[in-house]
């Protein structure tokens, strides 16, 4: 098949798949932001992108910092909380500014966020430049490991997979476990009604939506172990996150990791084997006949409305 | 108690409700009635906050409520059963009820509210969805329940729902009134049920008060011919 050996072709879909996998980190870390607020809320935020861009940026910045001062080491989980933290104000800022005034327009919403990512990008590219830029990675997220002599298994490929679990995990425990969870969740399915059995939505709007984008953050952090940062880096991904979440069935985390997985490892085996245009169209195509039969996405919950 | 004088409320230009005045005490349940369309589920939306009104005054307890949002309606002791019961479906029966515990100190839901309904617990980890609409209508005093109301608003509370179960409704209302002496304001068509729990009884035509009564001195034939179209 294609000219290789069935044992060629056993290693190249171990590492092709790994490297879908972290594709499929910094693909769910996005879509997770994104499910939160586009799932939950119904914004569609064009400039989600950009908050992954802010996160990656801050990790560029801090690790020149460490280079300066020598604790390359350790800087990269400050990094991280940094991006997280970073995004997250800038994402409460921008709903208090922006967003929580188009909350019934969700047109008028998406020409404005895609109008703050333009704004955005300029920002980058001004106080950045154009070039891409790499962060300086510890010494430990470097390398390979080699289970068999044919495989390359990459370390920061893993570490960015545990990073995903963790805060996968993270979402879920505040989505389903904690009281600002059932405030969003019960927001999220009827805001009339969650006011009137006393929960403040438009603080639980802020909230939800700073946290999506502190995600989004997290995500950008990430981003800097696999690949380098430029102002545009965000919207590469934009398009993917969106597939995902739709594609995921809007409101279910589940479906979220489900989808990131399936489009994230589909586009990575497939485009080893095709040209990677061809690779997303076949991805493309799949979606698209299983959002016909699904228009709700793979994992809606079936209740009566 | 519960105090409102003059409440004006209007969709755009057309004014719905027309300087409204009524008066609820502390262990009242008061009975508001009237064809479709009379106003008055615009009433109990103005009354939470739910859309912008009017009114002179707007007091529970003595405490100001005009200009409030929802929540904050909700924090000062109003609670609030809409037309079509709105639980979450989605979300568990649990989880349905934890939604009102805002204010609450603690995530336990108190045992009361499931000793007043059952099968609240029976069914505490089933979606709210996927319950009768008898069952999701308890669910939905149990929400409006546990935010400790000082003033219980329920709209159309028998509204499609089987005869033996509006029974069961009237005995939990009258049971909550005894149990924690609220004030409970019901907006009805159905004159039997009203005539169960209220204490008074008003009728609501056209956006204005245009009859009122004790329960003692209704007269039945009179306000049945204020109902029927």
């Amino acid at each position: 098949m294609f000219g290789y050996s069935m044992a060629e072709i056993g290693n190249i879909m171990v590492m092709q798949g790994f490297a879908g996998l972290s594709m499929f980190s910094v693909l769910l870390l996005m879509a997770l932001g994104l499910a939160i607020i586009f799932g939950q809320m119904g914004v569609i935020n064009m400039a989600h992108g950009e908050f992954m861009t802010i996160g990656a940026y801050t990790t560029v910045m801090l690790s020149k910092l460490a280079v300066a001062y020598g604790f390359v080491n350790y800087y990269f989980i400050f990094a991280i909380i940094v991006a997280f933290v970073l995004a997250f104000a800038i994402g409460y800022l921008v709903e208090f500014t922006l967003i929580r005034h188009l909350y019934k327009r969700p047109l008028d919403t998406l020409l404005a966020t895609w109008g703050l990512s333009l704004v955005m990008q300029q920002i980058f590219r001004s106080s950045f430049g154009a070039k891409e830029v790499s962060a300086e990675l510890p010494e430990w997220l470097l390398g390979s490991f080699q289970p068999t002599p044919d495989i390359d298994i990459p370390i920061n490929g893993v570490f960015v997979m545990g990073l995903a679990a963790v805060v996968t995990f993270g979402v879920f425990l505040f989505m389903f476990r904690s009281q600002w969870g059932l405030r969003v969740r019960a927001t999220v399915q009827n805001r009339v009604m969650a006011g009137a059995v006393g929960i403040n939505t438009k603080k639980v709007d802020r909230v939800t939506f700073a946290l999506g984008c502190g995600i989004a953050g997290v995500a950008g952090a990430a981003f800097t172990t696999i690949a380098s940062t430029g102002p545009t880096t965000g919207t590469l991904y934009i398009v993917d996150s969106f597939m995902v979440v739709v594609f995921g069935g809007a409101a279910s985390l589940f479906g979220t990791i489900a989808s990131a997985f399936g489009i994230a490892q589909a586009q990575s085996i497939l485009q080893f084997f095709m040209t990677s245009s061809m690779g997303k169209v076949a991805t493309l195509l799949t979606i698209v006949g299983i959002l016909m039969m699904r228009p709700e996405g793979l994992f809606a919950s079936k209740v009566r409305k | 108690m519960f105090e409102i004088q003059d409440l004006n409320v209007s969709y755009g230009q057309s004014q719905v409700i027309h300087g409204l005045s009524f008066k609820a005490e502390r262990n009242e349940t008061l009975a508001i009635m009237g064809r479709n369309g009379m106003g008055k589920t615009t009433l109990f939306k103005s009354l939470m906050g739910i859309l912008p009104s009017k009114a002179a005054k707007a007091t529970v307890d003595g405490v100001d409520l005009n200009g409030n949002e929802s929540h904050e309606r909700v924090a000062k002791g109003l609670a609030y059963v809409p037309q079509g019961r709105m639980i979450f479906p989605t979300m568990t029966v649990q989880e349905n009820i934890m939604t009102g515990m805002e204010k609450s100190k603690t995530r336990e839901i108190p045992e009361d509210i499931y000793a007043l309904f059952p099968v609240l617990f029976e069914m505490r980890n089933r979606k709210g969805g996927n319950l009768s609409g008898g069952q999701q209508q308890q669910l939905a005093i149990a929400r409006a329940l546990v935010t400790n109301p000082k003033v219980l608003l329920l709209d159309e509370p028998t509204e499609g729902i089987q005869p033996s179960i509006i029974k069961d409704i009237a005995k939990v209302l009258n049971e909550i009134r005894k149990m924690r002496e609220i004030t409970i304001i019901v907006s009805e068509q159905v004159l039997s049920f009203t005539m169960e729990i209220a204490d008074r009884i008003i009728v609501i035509d056209k956006g204005k008060f245009i009859h009122e009564n004790k329960r003692e001195e209704v007269d039945a034939a009179k306000i049945k011919s204020y109902l029927s179209v």
